[in-house]
């Protein structure tokens, strides 16, 4: 797999010999990680995995012990403004005063720069990302009111208006509604037609295939990435998991 | 000007445009603090400012309110970079931080004010003692013109950067990833913060400043989801608190200004608390009896539609109290009372009753719903 990757003019993600300690605990040890574009890829692992600890080295929001990392080809300084990022949902406080249409435009921030506020074609444009999360009704609404999965859908449409070609969600359908699901499913498809490349941090073993073409099970060294089929097998999984793997590897 | 028997003289005049000035801004700026989770930072802040409005004194040898207010806002600044180091480099959290620099500057601060006092016995009349607990009274135009000056930097830069500093409240981690450099923007709303506290020491004293700051905030988030609104009504409570505040210590002898201007923050906050829309207590307890009044008739009517398709042979068939206390909670009688008020039931004989065909057709209604709520949720 690794050749196919290489093959790739220019790798979406391409993270080398990446360690990663809180105090003196590592928490990512030696990861290297090559992702070719257009895929949509699933970091999966068991809880304390670090997978939000990777995605968030990779978009520099945790400086690594060790290691480098280029997005699309340079350091992620440079090429932020192809990149969005859906972070879990309750890192925030959803009791913010504000309604959901501020959220989305949030994301044309990067876009803006300083001091220029968002106008008209803003707003606009916030619509149509809240239209293609099925939110458009509850652009007004505050956002304490909306249900986890409605307030998962503004984080995901706030990621939309980045308009970017690489895409970072950290579990997106942890805790969402059958609706919010689908409408997450129908987005990422829509995105890789797009030719995005979508790395998202996974939890459920069983929607694997069905969601996602590539994936890197991770247990604070990387266990295996690449196609699904061909890392998802139970040696695999009994290395990221442990003696729990037999029973997860009955799945679909 | 003479109003009821007030002389709006200028040692009246001075004090309220500077409290109008001070309630706005620090108003204004605790919205953020507020919001940021930093209400703690206001007490940090005043306490950490009295060494320095000290030190400006013993350096100086004035007591200029423009001196004392460069003091203060240079210990307050450094007191929060500190804690900023400490929260960075060690593991120490942010709550202790705050706790170390307010009493160590404070304590510091005092020892100063006591050493002042014995080389200047005319300290006390320098009025620097006034800082612990505020005064209105000697506040010259000067004095307003630099507060005035100061305040309105401090809220130009707000209303300047104020989506950057929105984005830094609520999702800081996602700033950073678009490339806000929000470690600068974060030292900037603090010296923002430094600066409203600040302006208002003379006047409300160090203890009692942090009031200003997150008393209004808190009544203001209370009536409002808009960000901008809450800012505009956090401004008018502490502008309406600081007149009233002064307005009253100067009728009174010896009541000193903060204290008076904290009682009228407190009545905002309390009514707030109680009586706002949606967030208030009261709203709250009408809500949630309106909710279980609500579920207790979707359960009577559901209950009595199940008891009498189970005696189909006579569905005119009264129930009894007994008979429904079987699956129902609260106040049988009075739920009984509010269906048949609707129409929904009919009571008949004492404490029996049956469903009405108008209750039959809610009842089989509220199922439905009931069930297609179970459906939303589980399919896939």
């Amino acid at each position: 797999m690794s050749s196919q990757a290489l093959s790739n003019p220019t790798l979406a993600v391409d993270v080398t010999d990446l360690t990663v300690a809180y105090h003196d605990r590592p928490v990512l040890w030696d990861i290297d990680l090559q992702v070719p574009t257009g895929v949509l890829l699933a970091i999966v692992g068991p809880n304390g995995a670090g997978k939000t600890t990777l995605v968030r080295t990779i978009l520099g929001l945790i400086k690594p012990a060790a290691g480098q990392v280029n997005v699309l080809g340079a350091p992620y300084a440079a090429q932020r403004h192809l990149i969005g990022y859906v972070p879990q949902r309750n890192s925030v406080d959803w009791d913010f005063p504000t309604v959901a249409l501020d959220v989305v435009l949030m994301g044309r921030y990067g876009h803006l720069g300083w001091i220029r506020r968002p106008g008209r074609s803003d707003r606009d444009l916030a619509m149509e990302c809240l239209e293609k999360v099925g939110m458009a009704a509850f652009a007004d609404r505050q956002i304490s009111q909306l249900s986890g999965g409605q307030q998962q859908r503004v984080f995901l449409a706030r990621a939309l208006i980045q308009d970017a070609q690489l895409y970072f969600m950290d579990e997106p359908f942890a805790g969402v509604d059958a609706a919010t699901e689908k409408a997450i499913i129908a987005l990422l498809q829509e995105l890789r037609s797009r030719g995005k490349t979508v790395i998202v941090v996974h939890h459920d073993l069983q929607t694997l295939k069905e969601y996602f073409d590539w994936t890197m099970l991770l247990n604070v060294r990387r266990v295996a990435v690449g196609p699904v089929d061909e890392v998802l097998t139970p040696e695999n999984l009994e290395r990221t998991y442990g003696g729990r793997a037999a029973f997860l590897a009955e799945g679909p | 000007m003479n109003l009821k028997g007030i002389d709006f003289d200028y040692t009246l005049r001075m004090p309220l445009y500077g409290v109008t000035i001070i309630g706005i801004v620090a108003g204004g700026l605790g919205t953020f603090a507020l919001l940021r989770k930093q209400s703690l930072l206001g007490d940090t802040i005043s306490h950490a400012a009295l060494p320095g409005v000290v030190l400006a004194f013993m350096i100086t040898g004035t007591k200029t309110p423009i001196n004392l207010l460069i003091g203060a806002i240079i210990a307050g600044w450094v007191g929060t970079i500190i804690i900023g180091a400490i929260i960075r480099n060690t593991r120490i959290k942010e709550d202790a931080a705050m706790g170390v620099i307010l009493s160590v500057f404070f304590g510091f601060g005092l020892i100063l004010l006591t050493l002042v006092q014995k080389r200047w016995p005319d300290a006390r009349q320098a009025g620097l003692h006034q800082f612990l607990f505020g005064s209105a009274t000697n506040m010259l135009e000067q004095d307003v013109w630099v507060m005035m000056t100061l305040g309105s930097i401090t809220l130009l830069t707000l209303a300047l950067f104020w989506k950057e500093f929105k984005l830094l409240t609520f999702d800081p981690d996602f700033a950073k990833t678009i490339g806000l450099p929000i470690r600068s923007l974060d030292i900037t709303l603090m010296t923002l913060i430094v600066i409203a506290i600040a302006i208002g020491l003379q006047t409300v004293g160090v203890v009692l400043m942090s009031a200003m700051l997150v008393a209004p905030a808190a009544a203001a988030r209370q009536w409002t989801n808009r960000l901008p609104v809450m800012l505009l009504l956090s401004s008018s409570f502490g502008a309406i608190s600081g007149i009233a505040g002064t307005l009253t210590s100067s009728q009174v002898s010896k009541l000193p200004t903060g204290p008076t201007i904290t009682i009228f923050l407190t009545i905002f906050v309390l009514v707030s608390l109680g009586f706002a829309k949606e967030r208030g207590l009261a709203w709250q307890w009408l809500r949630r009896r309106r909710n279980r009044r609500k579920i207790q008739i979707s359960t009577a009517l559901v209950t009595l539609l199940h008891l009498e398709d189970s005696h189909p042979a006579d569905s005119q068939h009264p129930h009894s109290l007994q008979s429904l206390q079987a699956s129902l909670y609260g106040d049988i009688p009075a739920t009984m009372e509010r269906l048949i008020t609707s129409g929904f039931a009919v009571e008949t004989s004492l404490q029996a009753w049956r469903l009405t065909s108008a209750g039959q057709t809610e009842a089989r209604d509220t199922l439905q719903t009931m069930e297609e709520d179970l459906d939303d949720r589980l399919v896939h």
